[in-house]
């Protein structure tokens, strides 16, 4: 029997496009199968982190199932534009925050004749009519990568409720830091966005262990990431910008 | 003739070697101590340091790394005899990429937060030395059985000393246990064995503890 030359150029040109074939294949068939199940894990953090800035941390302990009935029954979505205004038609979870954010000059501002969507959660109160907390989603950089997150604020749409924040690459142990409890809950003592009514936004000290209670204005910080810091203070500034017209709309 | 005779033994004594012969049970036992791919060839000590902050992401890698290894090991020792020798390490790769894209695709759709703590480093699998040594150095040249145990074997080997490596951060750096608080509450954490350092001393401790054991001497 004649021997397929192992060392041919044929042989190792057909055998690596066989290869990457099956592989390819195979890969694809895995991704498409699981798509879903992948597609509902994304959601379901979307909500649990929706619910968790408005209604705090015992939110992430629970059940899924019960997440998704409780956002169900309490949560309203709806989609504005810088103008403050409610687009119709425009469902909450067609808007992707990443494409949305490249709208933005590096300012925050939008760029000319782009169109920003903006999400906002409005969580209702037990008795399920009245708004009682906004949740705002946000989306910046930070050290390394994207970071993202969930502002809440209470019915008078200036005092911060709580916040979520998670990222994308930031420096485990410093930067990433953001998204423990123990820093997010610094968010939560009395920390306000306005100043009378000058948006002044809410800044991350640079340094650790300072007691910020009587500056309204701001919170203390990560030791050892600062740039980290500088970009969720950046990112909290520029939407909350964004959300103006909506927030004094409501105000009013 | 006779030359001929004594090769057709051989083969016939290869075929009625039980699974787990002596020279079998020796290639999963070897990796757990004596030839520990961690403490020993000291290969794989990036994901060894970075992953072992806490016992859960650390059994979720141990496992992810199980299953590529044993299936590149099966999957190169089934092609060995097919595979062009000039293109050997990249077919590797490619076996062991395809294998950790599928980890991370599983674990992105039934463990999502474990997912986003892990992902980067499931991702380093790739490069993983041991995954790449032991395709290399056994699988090419072994029949699909022994390079199963060879791969259960280091799997496991691996697994041995990131797990004592993970308890001992998590419970000394946070002062909990997969998660469960054990410390109390008042226990204040101790940074460095959340950082990285922590790891390399604990691994340190461990490669001193076994070599101490096993009389075991660096070959000049």
């Amino acid at each position: 029997m004649s021997k397929l030359d192992k060392n041919s150029a044929g042989y190792i040109f057909g055998f690596a496009l066989a290869i990457i074939l099956v592989c390819g294949v195979l890969l694809s068939v895995v991704s498409g199968a699981l798509a879903e199940k992948q597609y509902e894990a994304r959601e379901l953090e979307r909500k649990t982190f929706i619910l968790k800035a408005a209604l705090g941390n015992e939110i992430a302990e629970m059940d899924g199932e019960k997440v998704k009935a409780m956002y169900e029954s309490r949560v309203k979505e709806s989609v504005i534009g810088v103008d403050g205004n409610v687009k119709e038609g425009i469902a909450v979870t067609s808007i992707v925050l990443k494409k949305e954010y490249k709208k933005l000059e590096k300012d925050g501002t939008p760029r000319a004749g782009e169109d920003v969507n903006l999400p906002v959660y409005e969580i209702l109160g037990e008795d399920k009519t009245s708004v009682e907390y906004y949740v705002l989603p946000t989306y910046g950089f930070g050290l390394w990568d994207n970071i993202w997150g969930y502002v809440a604020l209470q019915k008078d749409l200036n005092t911060i409720q709580g916040v979520v924040l998670d990222h994308k690459g930031e420096t485990p142990g410093l930067g990433a830091r953001i998204t423990e409890d123990k820093v997010q809950s610094r968010y939560q003592e009395n920390k306000t966005l306005f100043d009378g009514a000058e948006l002044v936004s809410i800044k991350m000290m640079k340094g650790e262990g300072n007691d910020y209670s009587s500056n309204q204005h701001a919170v203390d910080g990560m030791s050892g990431a600062t740039l980290t810091a500088d970009g969720v203070n950046a990112m909290m500034k520029n939407y909350m910008k964004l959300y103006l017209s909506f927030i004094n709309s409501k105000k009013s | 003739m006779s030359t001929e005779t004594q090769a057709v033994e051989n083969v016939e004594v290869k075929e009625r070697e039980p699974l787990f012969s002596k020279k079998n049970r020796k290639l999963i036992n070897n990796p757990l101590d004596a030839d520990n791919p961690i403490t020993v060839q000291v290969l794989g000590v990036c994901s060894a340091l970075a992953v072992t902050v806490s016992l859960i992401p650390t059994l979720v890698m141990c496992i992810s790394v199980l299953f590529v290894l044993i299936f590149s090991n099966l999957a190169i020792s089934v092609m060995r005899n097919v595979i062009p020798g000039r293109i050997r390490i990249i077919v590797q790769l490619l076996v062991v990429a395809t294998l950790v894209a599928i980890v991370d695709q599983v674990l992105q759709a039934y463990a999502y937060d474990v997912y986003k703590l892990i992902t980067v480093f499931v991702g380093l699998i790739i490069t993983n030395c041991i995954i790449m040594g032991r395709l290399e150095a056994f699988a090419l040249a072994n029949k699909p059985w022994p390079a199963f145990l060879d791969a259960v074997g280091n799997g496991l080997g691996y697994a041995v000393i990131l797990i004592p490596v993970a308890f001992f951060r998590e419970l000394f750096g946070s002062g909990s246990l997969l998660g469960i608080n054990i410390l109390g509450e008042n226990y204040p954490g101790n940074g460095v064995m959340m950082s990285p350092v922590g790891a390399c001393i604990v691994l340190g401790l461990i490669i001193w503890f076994q070599r101490a054991r096993n009389g075991y001497t660096e070959e000049a």
